[in-house]
């Protein structure tokens, strides 16, 4: 607005200023353009046949549609020996993230409700040693993992996987959680105390009703994070219970046969498909979770 | 009894949690550290033999193109992330109307995995059907891009991709950032008849301190944790030149049985990690309590 005052005002710069108007819009696109390529060149790869793969080149149209690497990644690619393409898979990581993301999702809620609401000698503390626990690379947990899952009868299987997603996910839901009772004001829990309300009857009727928006951009980040997940997957998983993305690397870098990037693209989309999905419809909600985790954290 | 429940309830609920995390956060970083000073190999043992895995680690010369990897990445990635995220942060605050359908263009990577944009990424480098043919086939016939494959550039196509899958996000931080700077101050600078590119580097970036500091930490901590995108990449090759020090822990730790190694390199991991995160936890937490 006084970007128009001042263009008026000095008649002559009004030409400078629509044609930096569209250098901006065109820099803005070209940006666009350099974002979206990678994702372009996976969706027309995977629509190719092999055959147009090696004849034609990356960024041309595919000239014949065919969705046969699409049904060779789901149902018949060669992940090592076994070939049931990432099907299997896929549903792993599903049986992996929902019950890991609702337990992490509740147990932080319950956590950061205390830390936020119910302080005792030593809860900061606590706070301050699970936000350290944020941060720590996880190499440094691997080998002990390894050996106490192992103890616990749960080495490669499907809930000694959810085990540790909720337990390494802990620091980030409580924060989460923390950071949005810390802003409901004290005096409510104390009115209710007075009325004579527990601990959980205050947390059931005010701040579980309060509740949703830092819920879904919980849920979102905790699902993002545990679909995605690469190192804890490959490091504690066998066989039959690998999440989707290691099933992914698995076919990309098998060696045996015909090399078919058809399929290879076809199955990273796939693998992708979840979590883009959940950015599409709550964009705003996992942009929230983003800078919340990262900023405050 | 129920009055000691009713009493102590808040400590009860936490009880599991504060267990979970002395005993797998604290307690498997004591463990680690424990056996990174022994001689473990395939098997932990737990008889102190001071720092031979750490004299063992620095002598290695997988380990010292690891390192070497880790500053040349780190730096590289740190640095022009935040300069493109800035860049586009600014691009984007000019009252554009398309705002909300640009920013969720440049910010999807994020949400990607790592092993997704690794394949895409190493789809298109190929030297035998990505860019380097689709260049080739335009008729420049003497074009190479072949960094995937040679070993002295490996580590730059990491950096490209793991730019590609960061920068939105830091664009999303920076424009956050932009946002909350006050806009009397900068009406005011534009009555006074000050350049727009002025009031950008005279006072809208030099208060934005505190969200560079942000950017920079969540950056290196992503750096150092680079794991899945070298394997998704590279795996580590051509032979072990673009190794990083997550990848180095990971193959002592499972395919070389060598868990002394591991240990220590583990623990050299989070010496860099803390060394960069503690001092910034330390005075977010002060200044909250003041």
């Amino acid at each position: 607005m006084t970007d128009l005052a001042m263009s008026t005002a000095r008649g002559q710069s009004r030409i400078g200023k629509v044609a930096l108007r569209w250098l901006l819009y065109i820099a803005l696109g070209l940006f666009a353009l350099y974002y979206l390529m990678p994702l372009f060149v996976m969706i027309t790869t995977s629509l190719k046949s092999l055959e147009e793969i090696r004849t034609g080149d990356l960024i041309s149209l595919p000239r014949e549609v065919t969705f046969d690497a699409w049904k060779t990644a789901w149902a018949t690619a060669c992940t090592g020996i076994q070939c049931e393409g990432v099907r299997p898979f896929f549903w792993n990581s599903v049986l992996i993230a929902v019950p890991a993301v609702m337990i992490s999702t509740l147990i932080g809620a319950l956590n950061g409700y205390v830390v936020a609401q119910w302080q005792f000698r030593g809860s900061n503390l606590f706070f301050a040693a699970l936000l350290f626990g944020c941060f720590i690379p996880f190499q440094v947990v691997l080998l002990p993992m390894a050996r106490v899952l192992g103890l616990m009868g749960v080495a490669g299987t499907i809930p000694g996987l959810i085990f540790v997603h909720v337990i390494y996910g802990l620091g980030f839901t409580t924060l989460f959680f923390r950071n949005y009772y810390v802003s409901i004001p004290s005096e409510l829990t104390k009115a209710a105390k007075v009325d004579g309300a527990g601990f959980f009857r205050i947390f059931w009727s005010i701040f579980l009703p309060l509740s949703l928006p830092i819920i879904v951009v919980t849920v979102i980040w905790q699902f993002t994070q545990i679909w995605n997940d690469f190192l804890f997957g490959v490091s504690f998983s066998q066989a039959g219970t690998q999440p989707i993305t290691v099933a992914l690397n698995n076919i990309v870098n098998s060696t045996t046969g015909v090399k078919e990037y058809n399929v290879d693209m076809a199955t990273a989309i796939i693998a992708a498909l979840p979590t883009l999905l959940v950015y599409v419809v709550a964009g705003k909600y996992f942009i929230r979770g983003l800078t919340a985790g990262s900023v405050k954290g | 009894m129920t009055k000691w429940l009713e009493d102590h309830l808040p400590k009860v609920v936490l009880a599991p949690s504060f267990i979970a995390v002395l005993i797998f956060v604290y307690g498997f970083i004591g463990w680690t550290a424990w056996v990174s000073l022994t001689r473990s190999k395939l098997l932990p043992k737990y008889d102190i033999h001071g720092f031979i895995q750490y004299e063992r680690l620095f002598a290695a010369p997988r380990w010292d193109v690891a390192m070497n990897n880790l500053f040349i990445f780190g730096a590289l990635f740190i640095v022009i992330s935040m300069i493109l995220g800035l860049l586009l942060a600014i691009l984007l605050d000019q009252n554009i109307r398309t705002e909300g359908a640009i920013r969720t263009i440049y910010l999807y990577p994020m949400a990607l995995s790592m092993i997704v944009t690794g394949t895409a990424w190493k789809w298109i480098l190929n030297p035998g059907l990505g860019i380097e043919a689709t260049v080739k086939g335009w008729g420049f016939e003497s074009f190479t891009f072949d960094w995937l494959v040679n070993p002295n550039m490996a580590i730059y196509t990491i950096v490209i991709a793991a730019i590609w899958q960061s920068s939105g996000f830091v664009m999303a931080l920076f424009l956050a950032g932009l946002r909350s700077v006050d806009t009397e101050i900068i009406r005011a600078a534009q009555v006074d008849g000050i350049p727009t590119w002025r009031v950008y580097t005279a006072i809208i970036i030099p208060s934005m301190a505190p969200i560079f500091l942000s950017a920079f930490i969540v950056l290196s901590h992503l750096a150092i944790k680079s794991f899945d995108l070298v394997i998704a990449l590279t795996g580590g090759g051509p032979g072990f030149a673009s190794d990083l020090p997550a990848t180095y822990m990971y193959a002592m730790a499972f395919s070389r049985g060598d868990i002394g190694q591991a240990a220590s390199s583990a623990m050299i991991m989070m010496a860099v990690v803390f060394t960069i995160v503690v001092p910034y936890l330390y005075s977010e937490l002060r200044a909250k309590n003041d």
